[in-house]
């Protein structure tokens, strides 16, 4: 079975541009337009691996993370966040709030291909 | 595996603009000193989306510009930077120079290069002003610092403890290894002294160790890439392994650790503070091998897009439902028909019709959107106008959540503009004119939208002087549009201000005045099938109030005969339809045939002179029926055989599968498969007045 991916952006362009590239590859995604949204769908449903934009209006992406993280099911879930080289800070923040790790936007679709292989191999 | 980015920059687009408009109404709705936390941070995350965006879709010089708005943006918000008016200035500036960026790229052109550096500088001299945060704009250049020794290392001896929460951060030890093996040889030692006794182990913790050797001599970021998202979560050091005969002294590597490694996706250089030329040059040519990229999709597109709320999706695929429904009931009805089922026929029939109502009512529904697309530009505008006029001007909205068809909000931007800007620079005073005629000081314009019937209407009211009577008839006479002693009303004299090239302003201003007069306003609005009207009191105010159409598609019409031939009156523009008698009847010189409808002398247009029909029953006025009817504040009496019915018709536009005919608005096809011509009321009177139809059109088009 293909991994599942979920995808978290307030932004439909990058959502689209996120999913088109893993449906691509073979992942299977589910979308979400913000971190409520999102924490909806992870309850209900298990995923292989989140993939969140930082700054979202509801609940942010760090705020996302820290909940994930304090489900059961999410212990080891790798959760990327989506941010920006100006943010050194917000990486921190993610981290502490038990991010996996970060894509850095911009990033172009072969790079994020590679670094979702990386933690779903 | 090549993904074509150019499939999401339209969407990348709609939104970009849309976070535009959402920093823009931000920016003018926060006052200086005090700012609503949530407010910037809605202005930060619009910001903040067009970066990524536009970085991620190829147009580095919009996320260049932005990130720099984003960075002073940042400052509000965490409350580092005083919301300052110079800067809530410049940042609005910076949102146009930013629109123009976005429509540039979209359109496959380029911008302004002067005004995006000046603004470029502008942003950067507000930034370095009381610049009370370093970290966001120093961050890029430590990355410059990593220490290359001088002879390249043949591998990489790597120390890899994790602390025991590693996992529980989502990574694994192994996935890291795996990667590093992935750049070259390597040998690895696992080190299992931390190991507990197995009462003490805790599953989900990682007691392990490793000491790793990469035989490749790559790159240190390489590796540091690779450790980079786990640098906190374990020991780790990197050291190089020098060929045979190396002086280790010589130069030694810092422990990786402390260094800030380069992040996985970053590739590119950015430009933060004054480009360096090169790295500029980058950009330019990265951008520009993104327009060629883009161009393609340009030149074949051009498509505009709508989102439609999905719950008139939901109702309209709920409506074919039904329909479907219908149409296989009335298919098994037809299967083996008989008389006595005549009646189960008529319903479905009926219900036939009441689905296919509805479905087109819902699919209509799609295409209406709120006005407050075209009305969001407008407090923008005032807050720029009114300084620039040094006027105190409110502007006032009610009724943005109105819907319209799209195609009439792509249309009716400019004229409102031009009413607005006239509004703003002609209606109000200055302030202390203002005072002096004892009002407040603050001229108050309101923009309104609501529903009337089957329109819409918009109304554009200020509390200004009004229009100025006198000054308009001089004019005019001047003209020669007017005679000094025809006798008019304020209204007809109002009129005047739409006649082609006429303008009152003394002198020609910034504002307004330059290039669409009033009549631009009125043949735009009309053709959008509207009328616009004016009220004026002197020294109270004026208003402009202009009534469209809801959609262009579908039109109430009665249908009319005239011998053989059947038209489409728009149900709007009929005041009534009526039967005289002689006595109505009168014949005032110089302006032909007339008859009195309460008190009121309107002109008769006898429909089959105009189109040339000879054929028509009714040859005496009192034979046939007057449809009254209204256009730009005139009515008439269109003289006709007989009135068929009212009916829903789909416009078809003549003038793309015929050509423009005077008079006629467009076509349409009737139930017997017939061709109906609409008629364009106001086209039609002055039709009239030039006495008859220059085209025997309708002739030609009988099917």
């Amino acid at each position: 079975m293909a991994a599942s991916i979920l995808a978290v952006d307030d932004s439909a362009s990058m959502r689209q541009m996120v999913s088109f590239t893993l449906k691509g590859a073979g992942y299977d995604v589910v979308e979400a337009a913000d971190g409520v949204e999102a924490l909806k769908i992870a309850r209900t449903r298990s995923v292989n691996l989140v993939i969140t934009d930082v700054n979202m209006p509801n609940m942010d992406g760090i705020s996302l993370i820290r909940e994930l993280r304090a489900l059961p099911s999410y212990k080891f879930t790798p959760l990327l966040m989506l941010t920006t080289e100006s943010s050194a800070d917000k990486k921190q923040q993610g981290k502490s709030a038990g991010a996996t790790g970060w894509i850095v936007k911009p990033f172009n679709p072969e790079q994020l291909l590679n670094t979702v292989k990386k933690v779903l191999s | 595996m090549s993904i074509d980015m150019a499939q999401f920059h339209q969407v990348f687009f709609e939104e970009s603009f849309e976070g535009l408009d959402v920093m823009e109404s931000g920016l003018l709705n926060m006052d200086p000193g005090t700012a609503d936390v949530e407010e910037i941070n809605a202005i930060f995350r619009a910001a903040h989306s067009i970066k990524g965006g536009s970085g991620t879709f190829g147009f580095m010089n919009v996320s260049d510009f932005t990130h720099v708005m984003e960075t002073l943006l940042d400052e509000m918000r965490d409350g580092r930077r005083q919301v300052a008016a110079d800067a809530i200035e410049v940042l609005l500036q910076s949102v146009d120079v930013l629109r123009d960026m976005l429509t540039a790229a979209r359109d496959g052109g380029s911008a302004d290069e002067a005004r995006v550096k000046a603004q470029y500088s502008e942003l950067q001299r507000v930034l370095a002003d009381k610049h009370s945060s370093d970290d966001a704009v120093a961050d890029p250049v430590k990355q410059a610092s990593a220490v290359v020794p001088e002879v390249q290392p043949v591998g990489w001896k790597i120390v890899f403890r994790p602390h025991p929460h590693l996992m529980r951060t989502g990574n694994d030890p192994l996935r890291i290894i795996r990667e590093l093996a992935t750049l070259g040889e390597t040998s690895v030692n696992c080190d299992l002294s931390e190991l507990p006794a197995f009462e003490e182990f805790e599953p989900e913790d990682s007691y392990l160790s490793w000491d790793l050797r990469l035989h490749e001599p790559v790159d240190k970021s390489q590796i540091d890439e690779i450790f980079e998202w786990v640098e906190d979560d374990c020991d780790f050091a990197v050291v190089p392994v020098m060929p045979e005969g190396y002086d280790p002294a010589a130069a030694v590597e810092p422990p990786a650790a402390s260094d800030q490694a380069e992040p996985v996706a970053q590739k590119k250089p950015h430009l933060t503070e004054v480009p360096p030329p090169e790295e500029r040059r980058v950009t330019d040519e990265r951008r520009n091998e993104a327009e060629r990229r883009k161009t393609p999709a340009a030149a074949a597109g051009g498509s505009s897009s709508i989102r439609v709320d999905i719950h008139k999706i939901d109702a309209l695929i709920n409506m074919v439902g039904e329909l479907v429904i219908t149409q296989s009931m009335l298919g098994m009805l037809g299967e083996d028909f008989h008389i006595s089922r005549v009646e189960r026929l008529r319903e479905g029939l009926t219900q036939l019709e009441r689905h296919t109502r509805e479905l087109q009512e819902s699919v209509m529904q799609i295409r209406m959107v709120p006005i407050s697309f075209s009305f969001s530009r407008f407090p923008r505008l005032v807050h720029d106008l009114s300084s620039k006029l040094n006027k105190k001007i409110e502007l006032k909205m009610s009724g943005e959540n109105t819907e319209v068809d799209k195609t009439v909000i792509e249309k009716i931007g400019d004229p409102l503009v031009h009413l607005v800007r006239n509004s703003l620079d002609h209606g109000i005073e200055k302030p202390e004119e203002r005072l002096a005629a004892g009002k407040p000081e603050t001229g108050i314009v309101r923009l309104s939208a609501s529903h009337r019937g089957g329109n819409i209407v918009i109304e554009i009211r200020d509390d200004g002087r009004g229009l100025p009577r006198d000054k308009i008839l001089k004019k005019a006479v001047e003209r020669g549009l007017v005679k000094a002693d025809d006798n008019l009303s304020d209204k007809d004299i109002y009129d005047l201000i739409f006649q082609p090239g006429f303008s009152t302003a003394e002198q020609v201003s910034d504002v307004s005045g330059r290039g669409v007069g009033m009549d631009v306003v009125r043949r735009n609005i009309n053709e959008l099938g509207g009328a616009i009207e004016i009220e004026s009191t002197p020294g109270k105010g004026s208003a402009i109030i202009i009534r469209l159409p809801l959609t262009l598609a579908i039109l109430d019409g009665q249908t009319i005969r005239i011998g053989k031939e059947t038209y489409i009156v728009p149900l709007v523009s009929i005041v009534e339809s009526i039967q005289i008698q002689e006595s109505m009847l009168n014949t005032v010189v110089g302006r032909g045939e007339t008859f009195t409808l309460r008190e009121e002398y309107l002109p008769v247009v006898r429909m089959h002179e105009v189109f040339g029909i000879e054929d028509h029953d009714a040859k005496r006025l009192t034979d046939g029926i007057l449809v009254v009817v209204e256009g730009e504040g005139r009515k008439c009496g269109l003289f006709v055989d007989d009135l068929l019915g009212q009916q829903q018709v789909v416009i078809k536009s003549l003038e793309a599968n015929y050509r423009k005919v005077e008079g006629i608005s467009g076509a349409t096809i009737l139930g017997d498969g017939s061709v109906a011509l609409i008629l364009d009321i106001p086209g039609l009177m002055r039709l009239a007045k030039q006495g008859g139809a220059r085209t025997r059109a309708p002739l030609a088009l009988t099917a």
